[in-house]
């Protein structure tokens, strides 16, 4: 998963989805530490597009930040 | 059957022991109505992330369960009748956790890493981080700046 882009000056190195690959995190509402690492520090979620995390892991991580908000072990929103 | 994870909340004004027996009461109406509870969790007293009917705290507890649907309703049903759960969530798995969860497992780790995992728990209760995505509400922190200011004239 890496995209050419030869022509433009500024080439940044295509990043992976940090839930895909032997190593990956299992995604888990009741982890609250892997979550954190995708929630902005006011409690939004982080858009897939910096995180890059995949468009199918997004949606479950999405889901696993809203039940983790259910059951207040993340906030809503901070101040 | 099928495989559920139940993980409910109590109000912070009951012991930690009346907590598990109020567990191990919801494991009953489980058995009771012919399913089985693989595993009982008992996380103890947390700090809820927000205000929940006055509570700041809550006891966690998760039930890892076998049962029919039907013994899920009569479960939820008796978690909204009973004054001391705050909150319960049931979700459907496709397979039971074995050993303990995430949630047990990152608070043995924090002893082993010192300080880190209890500042990062830290953060979170007491104010916002600076450190990540400095990018999200720069704009919102420059209105309150700017009233602040205006506050003080």
């Amino acid at each position: 998963m890496r995209s050419p882009a030869s022509r433009r000056p500024f080439f940044r190195r295509r990043k992976t989805c940090p839930f895909s690959g032997a190593t990956a995190p299992k995604i888990d509402y009741k982890d609250v530490r892997l979550i954190q690492r995708f929630i902005s520090e006011r409690g939004k979620i982080v858009p897939s597009r910096i995180t890059a995390v995949s468009t199918k892991k997004q949606r479950e991580l999405a889901r696993a930040i809203k039940r983790a908000r259910h059951l207040a072990l993340i906030p809503f929103a901070v101040k | 059957m099928a495989l559920y994870e139940s993980v409910f909340i109590a109000r912070q004004d009951i012991s930690s022991s009346q907590a598990e027996s109020l567990a191990e009461t919801f494991a009953d109406v489980i058995t009771n109505s012919g399913g089985k509870v693989a595993k009982k969790e008992y996380w103890g007293l947390r700090n809820l992330a927000y205000r929940i009917k006055k509570n700041r705290k809550g006891h966690y507890a998760l039930l890892n369960i076998d049962a029919p649907p039907a013994a899920i309703f009569e479960l939820e049903r008796q978690m909204r009748l009973h004054d001391d759960v705050l909150r319960y969530l049931t979700v459907r798995v496709d397979a039971l956790e074995e050993g303990p969860s995430a949630i047990l497992k990152s608070r043995d780790d924090r002893g082993g890493r010192g300080g880190r995992g209890r500042r990062d728990d830290r953060a979170r209760d007491d104010g916002p981080r600076r450190a990540r995505a400095p990018s999200d509400d720069s704009e919102s922190r420059g209105q309150e700046r700017s009233s602040e200011a205006g506050g003080g004239k």
